[in-house]
Formats: C-alpha cells, structure tokens, sequence
C-alpha cells in the first residue's frame, strides 16, 4: 500500500506529538439547551488514547457514548450545543476549531464508522462515487481515475469481493455485512490515525461480527491508528479493547485496563453490566440480575452519585452520602490507572463475596 | 370456547408483578410517578440480596412434557416474479424448507441462525401471519397449516406473538389501554364495562403502573413498551408465544429485566415460548432446548447442555466459535475461531445436498450428493451432517452411508435399502443411532 501525503498541518501536528497520546479529551462538557432546560450530555470528561490502543467506551443509551464521540469528530451544530474543555487530535485544538480548519481533520487525520450502514451510506450515489468523494476532498491534485483506483483498493482491502464490479453497485445492493465493510472503507481510505466505531458490528450477525472485528484489528496493525470503540456488548470489549471506560449519566464511573475492569470491576454499575447478560459459556446456576430502574434524565440529574437511585448498594455507605455528594473519580486498589467513582468503601469485598457467587459461581471455585 | 379470561382474574400477581415493583420498575400513588423511566424511580429498600432472588437462573428442561404444538416438515415457498407487464412466477424463495419440531408445553424451544435463515419466517407461519405452502402444524387437534383464515381466528387466542420493536410495534394513535384491551374486543370475551380491569391487571403482571392505561407509547421508554407489547401477547392467555427477538432492541440492563418478566410469565402462567433471537447467549439462558437453522433447515437441534457443549454440526461449531466471550478479558486478545468463507447462498437456488457444503471444511463429494438426513445422534440430540462428529474429531468417512444405502462418495448402492425410521418425526425416539458403533441404541 502506497503512503499518501499528509496534509501540511497534520504531519506538523503529528511531528509535535509523537510521543504523546494521539488523541487527548480533557474535562469535557457537552450541553444542548432544549426547551426544558439545558441538558448536559458529557461532563468532566477526560481520557486518551495511543496509537496503536484501542479503547472501549460501555454504557447505556443516552451515557454520553456518542455525543463524546461526536464532539471529538466535531459533528455538533456549534450553534446549539456548549462545547468546553479541551480534545487535542495529535497536537491539534478541536474545541473551538472553525468548520473550515475542522473539514481538513475530519476524514482526514480521524474518521467515523456508524451503527447504521444503511443510513450513513447514500442511497442515490453507487459506493465507488462515494469512496472517491472521501479521497478526493483531501487530495485535490489526485485525478478521479487515481480516485477510482483508490476506492478499488480500498474495497479489495476491507474483503469485497470483486471490488472492480462492485465499486459501481449502490449500496441497497450490498448486504448488511457488506455495507459494514464498505463504510469502513471509507473511513480509512485517507488512512486516517483516529477511527471512531459507534458501535460498528450491533446490527451483525456473530459470523459477520466477528470477520469485522478481525478486520478492523489488521487494520488498526497495518495502519497504527488510535482506535476508540463504542458498543455495549462486553463480549467485544473483552476481545477487542486495551482500556475500557465505562460511562453513565454523562460521566465516567470507571476506567481501566480491560483485564481490570472486566475481572475485578470496583463501581456498582459495572457489576450490573456484567450481571445483567448472559454469556455463551457460564454456568447455568449464574443468575441474570438487571439493573432495576431505567437510566436517568439528563434534564433533572439526581444530585450526589447520578447511578444512587439504581443502586443496591447504597446501605452500606455510611449516611446518605451517596445521594448528597458526587463521588470523586479516585484511584482503585487494583493499580493507579484503574479509576473508579464509588463511595464503597470495599468494593473488592463486596464483589468477591456478594456479587460473583450469584453471577459466576464457576469463577469463584477457580480463585480459590 | 372454555377459556375465560376472567377465570384467572383471581390470580394474584404477586410473584411477577412483586418483581417489577421491587425493581423500581412501577411506582404507584401520588401523581409523581413517572412513565418516561426518570430518576424519580426509588429503589428505596432495595438491597442486593432481595434483586438477586428475582434475578432467574437459566430455564431448566423437562424432558416429560406433552409436546403442545407438533411441527412437521414445514415448508414456506415464497414466488419470485418476473417484471413487466405479466408477472410470471419465475421461482421461489424456500424460506422455510422442511422443519419439524415439537414446543413442550410450558417449555421453551429456540430458534438461532444468521439472518436470512428462516427463523422469523418460522414465527410468522406459527402465529399464521403466513399460511405455509406445505407440512403440518398440529396445535389442540387443529392443523393451523390447513385451517382457513376464519376457522381460525378462535385458535388465534392461543397462540401470540411478541414483536422485535417496541417503537413500531405499537400504534402511536392508540393508547395503551386501547392496545392491550383490543384482543378482548376482537374475540369478544368480556363485557365491554370489564375491558379496563382486565386491561389494568394485565399491566400490572408485567410490571407498569395500572393507573398509566390511558397513556400513549411516546410516554414510555424502551423496556417499558416492550412490557405493554409483552401484555397484549398476555391479553387472552395463549398457550404459545412466539417471541421474535424479544430484546435485540433494548438496552443491556433493560434486557435482563424483560428475559426475568418473561421466565416469570412463563412460570406462572405455563405458557410455552418459541423464543426466535441471534443473541446465542441470551438463548441459552432462556431455552433449556435449541435448533440451529440456516437457509431454511434445522441442521442441528437438541438440549442446551449439548449444542452449547458438544455441538456435532460444523455450522454450530463456527457460529458459537464467532460469539465474543467476556472471560477473554482475563487471557486477553481475541478468542480462536473458525472462519466461514463467503455468505450465505441465495435461498432462490440453494446448493443441492447439504446447504452448508459451500462453506463447510469438511465437505466431500457425498455432501452435493445426498442431502444429510436430521439424524437422532442421543437421548436429545439431532444433527444433519455427513460429517458429524465434536470439534476436532469429525469423521474421516460418512457416518450416514449404510441408513441411505449410499456409498462413501454418495452414489446409490444397488441393492441397498435405506434403513432409517426415525428421521423425520418431529420429537424425539427412544432408541436413536450411536455415532461410535454404527448402531441403534436406547437407554
């Protein structure tokens, strides 16, 4: 695969933070005004990651996942939404950042993979047309044949079959799987050092998933990229992800290497992630546990820890201090790079002898 | 009609409703409760021990119940039609080609395949949203396959379905009361005066707030319009639901809530469940028994314990090897699977012989030979492969030659007479063929 030129500004930028993380979010706050009041999407939100690293992002519907993403990408209307803090794509400030100087990134130096193929795909334009439109923004003295040509490599690399035909089908002509492939095609036709999938494979079957997955992690080898992402199927965090953060009510509760979150989970909503689904190879006797409740809204958050009013475990904090004091995101007794935002005072103790003898009970006989 | 809805009026719906309110799911009095699924949903007293014992282990199977709706070599043809002017037929989709099952009574059977299989066509001929082109469906004496659309709307009461979206599956002009109270119109079973205690008990079993009947769908949330699309299947006490992926459309922690209202449903009332979904981990908490379809045939059926632990068909051997599994988290990158070449084949002109033979590493010539027959391979357990054998120990020879009375390469052997019985009842026999020894056994 030949190496394409960068554009001025990110090869500068990508020189500035070589050794650094590619990609730095600090204390970001998204907010929408509704006619209700202001809703706050994302707050105090801060992680990174590398090149070469993936990482994870779990939560519910409506936990910030994507509308963090997105800030990232710089895909809200800044008329309406309240961007502050600060997201550095390779030494470059986003927030604030005009459409124009963000047209030459997005696409570029990142890209987005969606949930819907069907919906981010154009219906009226065959996928070649498409592809060529992604190269040739960002390179305006390619040709179009040296456009076509690119999209025909591309769609050879994501394991279209007969991409020489196909690059002039359209997209209701694909299937599912397909669609899939063709779109991260298009996210990585500029090689792009970030790439974003909101969650990239729910709509899949599991033989499909799982040839995505394999094909997004050859990628992210042959390309070096800083990978982040979003799904709430743990099953693909676990194979998938190196760091895991785990979102609610706008905020990160935990965050951690995924072997640290996955084995020894510190924050009650994690503990309900995990024993909320089944899994293809637990015991039978484990019980399913949901979370009780729904998530809460944004417009009225609850005031202390916004997971208080779901949790089975505020008796045993002393008072009522989860529900008057936001937890502060400390550091677990597993390592410092493991975050938590708990009042527990011990979680480990609680998880070990309450939580998985009912959702693992083959684990526990092995620790022991 | 001998059922009167009324006549279970009097249960209490302690146990599952209990459920629901202690899960913060409902909450009753004062006005401020509230449908859109807020933080004002006060777990109160809630302690982790009282949600564990609501939270349900997996289904467990009872090999002894009466089988209550028998499928038999089921068959649904749709025509292709050409374009222009006349349409002729110019093929046809075997959507569903052959299949039979049996669904235990107060059991649960699931239906896993990619998508394209046949399962929701399945579903669809059961409730008889489609009439099937060919088999029997035997229910209470009637064969729903054969029945016209007006002897059979009094069967329709007993068997009901649970849509996939809880977004389009309800009318949004309608409010909830109207949409769980209209089977009791359309069958005619209560006096107009005792819709709304009908409708209010109902909403309370799945766990919403009875005062909430005259709402419309856009106040509740996900789970929550699946409880009220769970209700309506619940309307008329059916004796079968078919659930057609129940929660792929919800959140995580929504959908442990919908499976443990639905084990409840299906302990109380002793409903039996065609639970249709691609989530291979959720079927196997909520169906102790499962079939494996692709392109329109079961290739392998059996209990839980089985296909998940020692599946014979190389099709089930590749699906559960694509699952992504949580404890990889403790080893860390990705999990050893088995890789499917290409896609599934158009079901317009399927492959002759075996249907999976384009994608099988095991395939031999006998494989677009002869089609592998659902051979009884154990006590519970049916597998349709030449090939059949564990992961890793498959069979270098055909172990179906001598009951079709073929040779290793699938060519007729004169003389030979087949010599199987047993392939094609939908239940399963007491003697079946013993992989090892090549011969019929029993218990």
């Amino acid at each position: 695969m030949t190496s394409v030129p960068v554009t001025q500004s990110s090869a500068a930028a990508a020189a500035a933070e070589a050794d650094g993380p590619f990609l730095r979010v600090e204390d970001l706050k998204v907010t929408f005004p509704t006619e209700d009041g202001p809703v706050t999407a994302v707050q105090g939100l801060s992680y990174s990651v590398e090149k070469g690293k993936t990482l994870g992002i779990v939560g519910e519907s409506g936990s910030g996942k994507s509308v963090s993403s997105m800030a990232v990408m710089g895909l809200h209307d800044a008329k309406s939404a309240q961007i502050s803090g600060s997201i550095r794509v390779g030494g470059t400030e986003v927030v604030g950042l005009s459409e124009s100087r963000m047209r030459g990134l997005r696409g570029n130096a990142m890209a987005m993979i969606f949930q819907d193929a069907l919906a981010a795909l154009h219906p009226f334009y065959k996928i070649g047309a498409q592809l060529e439109e992604a190269y040739l923004v960002h390179h305006s003295s390619a040709s179009k044949r040296d456009a076509r040509r690119k999209a025909i490599e591309m769609l050879d690399r994501v394991g279209i079959p007969q991409p020489d035909r196909r690059v002039d089908d359209f997209p209701h002509q694909f299937s599912g799987g397909m669609r899939q492939r063709a779109m991260i095609a298009m996210g990585l036709i500029n090689d792009p050092s970030l790439l974003i999938a909101d969650e990239p494979t729910t709509a899949l079957d599991v033989t499909v998933q799982a040839q995505i997955l394999d094909l997004l992690q050859d990628l992210q080898r042959e390309f070096n990229s800083a990978v982040i992402i979003i799904t709430h199927d743990l099953g693909v965090i676990a194979e998938m992800a190196d760091d895991v953060l785990v979102m609610y009510a706008g905020r990160c509760v935990e965050f951690g290497t995924t072997k640290q979150i996955l084995t020894t989970p510190e924050m009650p909503y994690t503990w309900g992630l995990l024993s909320s689904v089944p899994d293809v190879s637990s015991s039978t006797d484990a019980r399913l546990i949901p979370i009780p409740g729904n998530p809460p809204s944004l417009l009225r958050p609850p005031p202390g820890c916004s997971f208080h009013p779901r949790c089975v475990h505020t008796g045993k904090v002393a008072g009522d201090l989860c529900s008057t004091q936001l937890p502060e995101l400390l550091p677990a007794s597993t390592g410092t790079a493991h975050l938590k935002r708990c009042h527990l005072a011990d979680p480990v103790g609680v998880y070990q002898s309450e939580v998985l003898p009912e959702i693992a009970p083959e684990l526990l006989e092995e620790t022991r | 009609m001998t059922q009167d809805p009324n006549a279970r009026a009097e249960i209490e719906p302690t146990a599952v409703g209990a459920n629901a309110a202690e899960s913060g799911e409902r909450q009753l009095g004062d006005g401020t409760s509230d449908a859109y699924g807020s933080h004002e949903v006060n777990v109160g007293d809630l302690d982790f021990r009282t949600l564990v014992e609501h939270g349900h282990t997996a289904s467990e199977l009872d090999p002894d119940a009466p089988a209550v709706l028998t499928v038999d070599n089921l068959k649904m043809y749709f025509p292709v039609k050409s374009s222009g002017l006349v349409r002729r037929t110019i093929g046809h989709v075997q959507a569903v080609d052959g299949i039979s099952f049996e669904v235990p009574q107060g059991g649960s059977i699931g239906l896993v395949g990619e998508s394209g299989c046949g399962k929701s066509t399945t579903g669809r001929l059961i409730t008889r949203l489609y009439k099937p082109t060919g088999g029997s469906m035997m229910f209470d004496g009637h064969d729903l396959a054969k029945l016209s659309n007006r002897e059979m709307k009094p069967l329709r009461r007993d068997v009901q379905m649970i849509f996939q979206d809880p977004y389009t599956s309800l009318n949004p002009r309608h409010t909830v009361g109207t949409i769980v109270g209209a089977p009791l119109e359309v069958h005619n079973v209560v006096p107009k005066n005792k819709v709304i205690p009908r409708v209010q008990e109902l909403l309370e079993i799945v766990g919403l707030n009875p005062e909430h009947y005259n709402r419309y769908p856009n106040e509740f949330s996900g789970g929550q319009r699946q409880r009220i699309g769970i209700a309506r299947a619940l309307t008329l006490n059916p004796k079968v639901l078919v659930a057609d992926e129940p929660v792929s459309a919800l959140d995580v922690s929504i959908q442990a809530q919908v499976i443990n209202l639905l084990q409840d449903i299906q302990s109380e009332f002793d409903v039996a469940f065609l639970f249709i979904a691609h989530d291979l981990a959720i079927v196997r908490h909520f169906c102790p028994e499962i079939a494996v379809m692709y392109l329109g045939k079961i290739v392998e059926i059996g209990d839980r314990e089985t296909i998940y632990g020692k599946p014979h068909h190389p099709y089930t051997q590749a699906l559960l090897s694509a699952v992504p599994d949580v404890k990889q988290a403790a080893v860390g990158g990705r999990r050893e699977r088995i890789r499917l070449e290409g896609d599934v084949p158009s079901p317009i002109n399927p492959p002759s012989g075996c249907r999976f033979r384009t994608r099988c590493q095991f395939a031999q010539e006998i494989c677009a030979k002869v089609e592998p027959p659902l051979l009884q391979i154990g006590k519970r357990h049916k597998v349709a492969c030449h090939f059949a054998g564990e992961l890793g120990a498959h069979p270098a020879t055909p172990v179906t030659t001598e009951l079709l009375g073929v040779d290793d390469q699938g060519s007729p052997v004169p003389g030979a007479v087949p010599s199987n019985t047993q392939l094609t009842i939908p239940g399963y026999e007491k003697t079946w063929y013993d992989l090892r020894s090549k011969q019929t056994t029993g218990v």
